[in-house]
Order: C-alpha cells, then structure tokens, then sequence
C-alpha cells in the first residue's frame, strides 16, 4: 500500500482512509488519544463529521471515536493513494 | 477492571449474581460496587470498577477506578477481545504493578463474525497470566475463569515508558492475532449511517419522536387499562369502609383515608396514606417510570446514546457541555439522581457543575412528569407543551448564561462509539427491575412521610403561617393562591407528591402551569439535592441553589404575567 498527500483528520473526506503519522497536541493530549489506541502508525478511516467545526467519527482498528473538531486536526495523516 | 464499555458490569453480574445496570456505552459505571463469590471455602469480595483505558485517570470516573487498584489483592483484567490491541495497553500498565492478574478475553462471540483469530495458548505464555475467553452476557467462560482465578500471576515485569508498551504490545499482536476480511452487517451499515449529519439526524428526531410516542402510549394504556380500575373498582370501596370504620372523621382517619371530597374518595384530593399515598407512587406514576426505563433500557443497550451525544455535541459546546452531557440529562429525566451522578463521565469540574446544576432546575424526573401529565394534560395537552417548552427554553438559556459566567473552557468530546448490538431481554428486564424497585424504595416511604408530615401540619395550622410569610411571593409573583406554598414546601420530599397537592386547590389550567414549572425548578427533591451536595461540595451546591430559587421565580413570574 503507498500512501501521498498529507493532511488533517480535520480535512479528511468522509470515507477516505490513511495512517497516522504524528499528534501534534501537548502531552495530555498525546496520551489520552494514546490510550484510546489513536497513535501514529495506526491506519484511519473518517466515518463521518459534523457540520460547524463538530465532532468527527474515526474508526481505528475494531472501534470507532468521536473526537472534537480541535482534536482532530492535531492529527496528521498522510492519505492512502486510490 | 479494563477499558469502559468491554462489559465489566455484565462480568461482575455473572460472578457474584449482583444486580448491576449494563448497557451498551462507555462510562456505564461511575461508582463501585461491591458482591462477593465463593471460591472453594472461601468467600472472596468482588469490586465492580468503572471503565479506564489508562492508569493516569482523565475523568473522575477513571480515579475511583485507579483508586480501587491500590486496594485489590487480585485483578481480573477484563479485554474486549475484538479490540485486543488498545486493551492490552491497560494489561501491559496492570502487569508492571505488584499484583496478581488474571485476563478475561470477554465478547469473545464476536471475534468470529468479526473475522478476528486469536490463539488464546499464544497469548497466554506471551503474557505470562491465565486468559480465558468469556462472553459475560450469556455466561460462556465463567465457569473455567473461577476455576483458574488461583492460577493468577504478576509476571516480573519492571515499569516502562509508553513507547516501550507500546511496542511490547504491538509484538504481542503480531504473534496471536490474525484478523481476516468480511463484509460489514446492516448493524454496522445503521451505525455509521447514525453518527452523519445525514441521516444521522433525521434518524435522531425520529428516533426521539417515537421515545417520546411509545413512553406516552405505555404510560396512558397502564393507567386507564389497569391502575386506574384497580384503584378505582377494587381499592376504593374497600377504603370507604375502613373510612365509615374509622367514623369518617377524625386525625387517624385524616391521616390513613384523608378527606372525603363530597362524600366519596378521591385519590388525588383526599390526601391520605393509604389513597394518596399509594395512588401517586402506584397508580399515577408506576406506569409511566416503567414505560420510560423500558425505552431508555433499550437505547442504552442498543449503543444508541452515543451516536446521539456525536449529533447533538456542536449545540451542547454553546451551553457549556459536550455532547456527551446528553446521558447524564438522558437519566435525569427518569430520576435525577442517577442523572446528577452520571456526571462524572465527564472530564471537567466546570462541566460536571454545570450539566448538573442544569438536570436540577430544567430536567423534570418522570415522578413529576407523570403527575403533570397526569394533571396538566387533563386541562388540554397545549399545557402540558407549554410546560416542556418553558423547561426547554430554561435549559438552553441557562446553559448559555452558565457557558458565559463560569470559569474555565469546555474540553472537547472524546468518546469511543460502541457497534450497536441487539438488547438481550434477560438484561433489559433485569434493569427494568431495578429501576423500578430503586424507585419503589425511594418513592414510598417518602410519601408516605410526607402526607402523614402534612396531615399534622394541616391540623397544627403550619402551613397558614408559612403561607403568610410567602404570600407576596407566591400571591404576588406568582399569582397562586396562598394555599399553594404548602405544595412548594413539599416539592422538597417529592416532587410528585406536591404536584398533587396543587392538583387538590381546583386551580386554573395557567396557574397549574406557572405551579408545575415551579414546582420543577424550585428546589430538589431531598434526595437529589444530598446527591449534588456531594458531587459538588459545599460551594457549588450553594451557587446551584442560588441559582434554582433566582431561576424559578423569575421564570414563574413571567409565565404568570404571559398566561
């Protein structure tokens, strides 16, 4: 699998898939979405997101996420290539 | 203990045959509870631990569970075996410490359909601890689980940093764990189709729309088909004797029968321990708690909630709260009690006070739902609207005005969306139960006390000076007649039971109006109010009932001036 363009959980499509590369967040940050298994290296698929900056839904391994806005553009992806 | 939602409840259940309420999100269990099982001679106590996914606690929740651990003399590690990799990050945090543990691989039924392969024995000697693959729900595993709780190891492994977790993890999955390709259900296809603004959201709308159609179809069928004839044909003549027995007058007849409206009983106006009190418990709100829990029951157990909390998180931030709160308010419309104490799923102290402070003054339970339905609905349903609406339109504007003047921000959502599963009747009826028992226990005695601290009052002509003293308000304010302060007084025990005393002083559809959106607001009942003094200590819960009485009047005046 080869991946490409970087981006943001934030500016992911609905549906897109890609692997985590960094969380660029404070150290609190880092480990609470650590411990939830959201962790660089993991691959990402968006389920959703809401309209005005809300919440978005990942899903990462078996589970599924909801993360706020904030959070998920503290995420960097680099997107999978079709 | 383990990660929330993994069915630490339903295990707990399973092997002390303790009640405990199970439902299918994280953050179920926010308190511990205690059961105890016979292993060989010995009678060994079990603690039911809220969900963590770390040992450094982020919730209030997380800490009660990493206090528990200093006390624990064994661990049973219980992994959500279809999620095996983020789970074992926990066990990993667990087998650095100085204790025995023992894994439960539990929901071990869904690895199969999920296409997920693990070998057990692998794993097992990777970790050095016994691991036994259960399904807590149906009670698959337990028996091998209790019989190798002795085997239980705390393997020598020195602290490490979470990358070397990590990493040690991640060699762990690579040896045990295949996962092989498989088509989504139509569950699956639903949950995702939930969680988008479209048609998550139109889902929802109709989603509550048919809660709110089905609670209110039970409720009315269970009291006209059967409290209210049982009441009525079988209780009622009964009690007209004892009332002749009693020679229709007279304090203990006050007290048991209450007071004969135009010679005959009635359940709501006579007041007495034996009509009132069992008509408003039994009769009037019975049904509608049942018909409430049943719906909520199988919300919760369907993984509904928090896919509603994702939806509703964006308007939530506006007042203060994250949608997350959506649960504890969820509760709260049933008892505020475990309402105010489900707050602490939530991360911050600026949240917890205001989601709180909001289910005490604009959440009504269903006690008092059901009696203003009861009584409101009866002068015409655009009451009973006009009553759910002020309450509405309290809820956002209070949360805007707290969102504003509270210190401190809120934190964003972060919560995991379990995959919805079909609700297991045992555990539905199960939790019915004791909810409905919880109520029974609680609703009782109260009302009991309550008319028979009345009756006395009433004889003692109590309640006149009171009334004198709070008649400008009331009268003024308000626009109630004097006698209705008795009634807010009593809010105080019960709120449904001061509902009825508004519904004994014939008064008008707007002044029953202003009085249950009072009654609602005013104050809680004692037993909320000894729940949020604890949860938020001396002085939120003085901030809080500032806030209550300054709320309700204002609010109750302007309807007054409105209507």
């Amino acid at each position: 699998m080869t991946f490409d363009r970087q981006t943001t959980v934030a500016q992911m499509r609905t549906g897109e898939r890609g692997r985590i590369i960094e969380i660029a967040g404070g150290y609190g940050l880092t480990r609470r979405l650590e411990a939830m298994g959201i962790r660089s290296g993991k691959k990402i698929t968006k389920v959703s997101s809401m309209l005005m900056r809300g919440p978005v839904t990942i899903q990462v391994d078996g589970a599924q996420l909801a993360i706020g806005f904030g959070m998920a553009r503290r995420i960097l992806v680099e997107l999978e290539s079709k | 203990m383990g990660n929330p939602n993994v069915g630490k409840s339903a295990f707990f259940s399973r092997l002390t045959g303790v009640r405990v309420i199970i439902s299918n999100y994280p953050g179920t269990t926010v308190e511990f509870t205690k059961g105890y099982l016979k292993l060989g001679e010995e009678m060994a106590e079990v603690i039911d631990v809220p969900g963590t996914y770390t040992l450094e606690p982020t919730s209030k929740a997380e800490e009660v569970a990493t206090e528990m651990l200093k006390d624990g003399d064994l661990v049973i590690d219980v992994v959500d075996a279809t999620n095996l990799e983020r789970n074992l990050f926990l066990t990993m945090q667990l087998l650095e410490r100085d204790i025995p543990v023992i894994v439960a691989l539990n929901v071990w039924d869904d690895t199969k359909h999920r296409g997920i392969h693990i070998d057990v024995k692998k794993l097992e000697q990777l970790l050095g601890v016994p691991v036994v693959p259960t399904v807590a729900v149906t009670g698959e595993g337990m028996k091998e689980l209790v019989t190798r709780i002795h085997e239980a190891a705390s393997p020598p492994v020195s602290h490490r940093t979470r990358d070397e977790r990590w990493a040690a993890v991640g060699r762990i999955i690579e040896q045990v764990q295949t996962v092989t390709h498989r088509h989504h259900t139509w569950l699956e296809r639903l949950g995702d189709a939930s969680v988008k603004p479209f048609p998550g959201i139109p889902i929802a709308v109709l989603v509550l729309l048919t809660s709110f159609m089905i609670i209110r179809f039970i409720g009315e069928s269970l009291i006209g088909y059967i409290s209210e004839p049982l009441f009525n044909n079988l209780w009622a003549p009964l009690m007209m004797r004892l009332s002749e027995f009693l020679g229709s007058g007279g304090l203990l007849h006050d007290i048991l029968i209450g007071k004969l409206i135009s010679g005959e009983i009635d359940f709501i106006q006579s007041f007495g321990i034996l009509t009132t009190g069992l008509f408003i418990p039994f009769g009037a709100v019975l049904p509608y708690v049942l018909a409430f829990y049943l719906v909520l029951g199988f919300l919760e157990d369907l993984g509904y909630l928090p896919r509603l909390a994702v939806l509703l998180d964006t308007l939530m931030h506006r007042l203060g709260m994250h949608g997350y709160a959506i649960i504890p308010t969820l509760l709260g419309l049933g008892c505020n009690v475990p309402g105010i104490l489900a707050t602490r799923i939530l991360e911050s102290k600026r949240e917890r006070f205001i989601v709180a402070t909001l289910i005490s003054i604009a959440v009504p339970c269903a006690a008092l739902q059901a009696m203003v339905i009861g009584l409101v609905g009866g002068e015409g349903w655009h009451y009973v609207a006009i009553v759910y609406g002020t309450l509405f339109v309290v809820w956002i504007i209070l949360g805007l005005i707290l969102n504003l003047t509270v210190k401190g921000f809120s934190p964003e959502l972060l919560i995991e969306i379990p995959p919805y599963r079909l609700p297991s009747a045992r555990i539905l009826a199960s939790k019915l139960w004791m909810r409905i028992l919880g109520f029974l226990k609680e609703a009782i005695p109260i009302v009991m006390l309550g008319i028979f601290v009345i009756t006395i009052l009433y004889a003692l002509n109590v309640f006149d000076y009171i009334a004198n003293f709070a008649a400008p308000v009331v009268s003024g304010l308000l626009g109630l007649p004097r006698e209705a302060t008795a009634a807010l007084v009593i809010g105080f025990l019960r709120k449904d039971m001061a509902v009825g005393m508004l519904g004994a002083l014939s008064l008008s559809a707007n002044q029953l109006v202003v009085g249950s959106v009072v009654l609602a607001m005013f104050f809680p009942c004692i037993a909320s109010f000894v729940v949020l003094a604890r949860e938020l200590r001396l002085k939120g819960i003085l901030a809080a009932t500032g806030i209550m009485i300054a709320a309700s009047l204002v609010v109750g005046s302007l309807l007054n001036l409105i209507l």
